[in-house]
């Protein structure tokens, strides 16, 4: 039943030796576990390694805004790592996407019959998972700042955790499958994310934007999601236009993404 | 008894040449009336309408000099290409040997290995969990298996990864080119193997260079030249006519 299920999705098209639906669920959790494994090569300092590179940005920026260009703002520590938390996991997904059927995956991919997207799905699964645990982090600054998290939390993240899984894995889907044909998208990426960096609002509020400009949130697809997130963080209020926005727009992303996945998935093999 | 599990019928391959891609995007845009000229017009024909069958429980031999579509074959057999032109046919589980553990990472452990490449083939957690020593056991690898793969020489990683295929309960079997590396002790342990596989009935399609081999394992051959099937039937025939037509060059 659940097979079928799986066929329709299309989730191979390839896949006419049958797996069960169990190795279907297996294959998802040995690759998560090996990406995990790679990552944090088995330790702790792993993990804090990855905490430290928003925190190290977080630091960088408050030198430059608060303390010498003396942005007008409270607590704009806690403001900013609200921000970054997010933007990492974002980031770290986008510009790996191109690279994810690289990399010890090309050979799995010419010889062994399976479905494609579970490679990318493994890697976002991993940063979900990581960002999902340096929320402690945040609640930890919050705790510093004489704030607590909210009851709001528990189904705001949740709700928005799936909106950004979403929109992410529609993106690396799209990357990582054109990547493959195109190889130079790898730097056309990076060039990008540094742009979407400042054109969101991450290190400055939206207040800050000229009013006549601040219609332009709503066609960013990242920045009402990023918004949402800070709110939430810091006062456990969520903004449902923004919501439903962000939502659209990480609908999009997946489909268009899938879509372009299941054009070139076949093709692989022959490309790699 | 004679029934077919894989069928090509005839079956054509081609591949449009990609290199005009690798220039990526920046030059695909900057040349592109020549570049979409350049899709239509350069193909690569790597297989010439073939068509063959291999029955159930039958072990069979492919040879063929190099860059002939002896791969492509194979890689059409395993799902990973579709054909161009034609129909391929494969009813069963399909278990693919990949050369020197090609499926490997480097960076995880012999054990981590296993259960990856396992899963990969179509096992469930619970039976690799299960079957585990049983594979250890096999590659004769256990004072290494919790070592990152990469301390390995390529002689024990092809021991390893052919001791997760040995322990796959495979239906039909792909081996390309699998134990040209590794000693004579476990190179004789491989085909005692593939021997005892032949004797449950599992189907095999082996491609190889060493004629020997082929001889010993496989009840018929294949040898494929210039794209198409140059000469099938009884592996002995087969295996010496090739051995004729290549002292001849």
């Amino acid at each position: 039943m659940v097979n079928k299920i799986f066929q329709k999705l299309g989730i191979s098209k390839l896949t006419k030796n049958m797996r069960s639906f169990e190795n279907y669920k297996d294959l998802i959790f040995v690759l998560t576990q090996k990406e995990i494994k790679l990552r944090y090569k088995n330790n702790v300092l792993g993990y804090l390694w990855s905490i430290a590179h928003p925190l190290a940005f977080a630091f960088v920026f408050f030198i430059a805004f608060k303390v010498f260009m003396r942005i007008q703002m409270e607590n704009y520590q806690l403001f900013l790592i609200t921000g970054l938390f997010p933007w990492q996991w974002f980031s770290n997904v986008v510009t790996s996407s191109p690279m994810m059927f690289f990399g010890g995956n090309g050979p799995i991919i010419k010889k062994v019959n399976f479905p494609r997207s579970f490679i990318p799905l493994a890697v976002v699964l991993r940063d979900t998972i990581h960002f999902i645990l340096s929320i402690p982090v945040i609640v930890l600054f919050l705790f510093i700042y004489h704030k607590s998290p909210s009851i709001s939390w528990t189904y705001g993240v949740p709700l928005l955790l799936c909106i950004q899984f979403l929109m992410i894995y529609g993106i690396s889907l799209m990357f990582s499958s054109i990547n493959l044909f195109f190889r130079d998208l790898e730097k056309l990426v990076t060039i990008f994310m540094t742009l979407i960096f400042y054109f969101t609002p991450i290190i400055y509020p939206v207040s800050m934007i000229p009013e006549r400009y601040q219609f332009l949130i709503y066609f960013h697809p990242l920045a009402p999601l990023i918004l949402n997130w800070k709110n939430l963080f810091l006062n456990g209020t969520l903004d449902s236009a923004y919501l439903v926005i962000s939502l659209a727009y990480s609908i999009v992303f997946f489909t268009v993404g899938y879509l372009i996945y299941k054009r070139l998935s076949w093709r692989f093999a022959e490309v790699l | 008894m004679n029934e077919p599990v894989i069928i090509f019928d005839n079956v054509s391959k081609i591949y449009p040449m990609y290199h005009h891609f690798k220039g990526g995007i920046k030059n695909f845009m900057f040349n592109l009336p020549k570049a979409v000229k350049s899709i239509k017009n350069s193909r690569f024909e790597a297989l010439k309408n073939i068509s063959f069958e291999v029955n159930k429980k039958e072990t069979f031999g492919i040879m063929g000099r190099n860059g002939v579509g002896k791969s492509t074959t194979l890689g059409l057999i395993a799902g990973v290409l579709r054909p161009s032109k034609g129909k391929v046919i494969v009813k069963g589980r399909i278990s693919p040997l990949l050369e020197l553990g090609a499926g490997f990472h480097p960076e995880l452990t012999g054990r981590e290995n296993i259960m990856l490449n396992s899963v990969l083939m179509g096992l469930t957690r619970a039976k690799v969990l299960r079957k585990m020593d049983e594979i250890i056991e096999f590659s004769e690898l256990r004072e290494f298996i919790d070592q990152p793969i990469r301390t390995y020489s390529s002689g024990m990683v092809s021991r390893l990864g052919f001791s997760v295929v040995a322990n796959l309960d495979p239906e039909i079997l792909l081996i390309d080119e699998a134990f040209a590396v590794g000693d004579m002790g476990f190179r004789e342990k491989c085909i005692d193997k593939m021997m005892s596989f032949k004797k449950s009935g599992v189907t095999m399609v082996f491609v190889s260079h060493s004629i020997p081999d082929i001889e010993k394992i496989c009840d018929r051959a294949m040898w494929i030249d210039d794209h198409g099937v140059k000469m099938l039937g009884n592996t002995y025939d087969v295996a010496n006519s090739y051995r004729n037509f290549s002292t001849m060059r």
